[in-house]
């Protein structure tokens, strides 16, 4: 992150001193495509803190775990889809369910649905994409998540 | 601002109620409530803060200084693997969440990057952002971000060329936000 900031805040000087005019309209072309967006983020931010508020790591290790069986692939896949945890959030909390017994390619199936798939925010890609490319964004990457998931778990059983 | 609230329907009512609970919460010491904004809400929008405006003035300069030729030769319809290639390691630079990739397909659609690439930048963007996979290895082994990586890539290599189809068939476009 920092040194995307870093790296921007140098093209933008560079890009400034080669061409003042351009690089305003750049940067204020930036800022107003932010603002426009702002409203429908913020709602959408609104909502995930509410929903991870509720949703525990206790409910979590109970739908991810060993007992959970097949079951747990898809409780993975769901929970992935709807909540939108940040990474410096997710990965810590991957490496708790893995102590408790959530298997790796369970984990997998978690990661990959909670990166591609983001059921919360398809009002914000919709604004973007439209409703309809959206969601079927949304189901591909759902079912390629799954796919994801079930090599994973043929390779951690059957080749390591 | 009749307008205003035409146009944010879904988002206005939704921040409106919002102010209202986090006003009630910490007027009546709600805790549930106060947890939800400094834990969550709050960690959200620092990570916005940060890492959005950036994106979108990345974006702002890219839109002025790289031409639309340069951007269709290279990543437009007919640049094939080579422009596969290019796309993924442009997303792999990508920082902040999915939604920060948004306003990137926008600008990369606008100058004439194919459907196609545009949705394998989606997946490829959150299949391995650079500064996020130090954070995976950390925590989860090195083993399993690279056999998650190298399963991941042909499968959303597939997603994008789907929705590529899908999208070219069905004349959709991208809008801006």
């Amino acid at each position: 992150m920092k040194a995307i900031i870093i790296l921007t805040a140098v093209l933008t000087i560079i890009s400034f001193v080669f061409d003042k005019k351009k690089t305003i309209k750049g940067v204020r072309k930036g800022m107003m495509m932010f603002l426009k967006i702002l409203p429908t983020l913020l709602s959408v931010i609104i909502i995930i803190s509410t929903i991870l508020y509720l949703v525990s790591e206790k409910v979590l290790i109970e739908y991810l775990g060993k007992e959970a069986g097949l079951g747990a692939y898809l409780s993975a896949a769901i929970i992935g889809s709807v909540s939108i945890i940040p990474g410096f959030i997710a990965y810590p909390l991957a490496s708790i369910l893995l102590k408790t017994g959530v298997g790796f390619s369970v984990l997998s199936v978690f990661i990959t649905t909670l990166k591609m798939v983001g059921v919360l925010t398809i009002p914000l890609e919709a604004k973007y994409f439209g409703l309809k490319t959206a969601i079927i964004r949304n189901a591909l990457s759902f079912a390629g998540a799954i796919i994801v998931g079930g090599m994973m778990a043929i390779i951690y059983i059957y080749a390591l | 601002m009749k307008k205003l609230f035409k146009k944010y329907k879904f988002a206005i009512p939704v921040i409106i109620a919002f102010a209202i609970f986090a006003a009630y919460s910490y007027y009546a010491h709600y805790l549930p409530g106060i947890s939800i904004i400094e834990n969550n809400f709050w960690s959200f929008i620092k990570e916005m803060i940060f890492a959005l405006p950036v994106m979108f003035i990345l974006v702002g300069l890219f839109d002025v200084w790289v031409s639309k030729e340069r951007v269709q030769k290279h990543i437009g319809e007919t640049s094939g693997i080579k422009g596969v290639v290019l796309i993924m390691l442009l997303a792999f630079l990508q920082a902040g969440p999915l939604y920060a990739a948004f306003p990137v397909a926008y600008i990369l659609w606008k100058k004439g990057t194919s459907a196609q690439n545009i949705f394998i930048y989606l997946s490829s963007a959150s299949i391995a952002k650079i500064p996020m996979l130090a954070f995976e290895i950390g925590f989860l082994g090195i083993q399993f971000s690279l056999l998650r990586i190298m399963i991941s890539i042909p499968i959303f290599v597939l997603v994008g060329i789907i929705m590529g189809k899908y999208f070219n068939r069905n004349n959709c476009e991208i809008k801006n936000g």
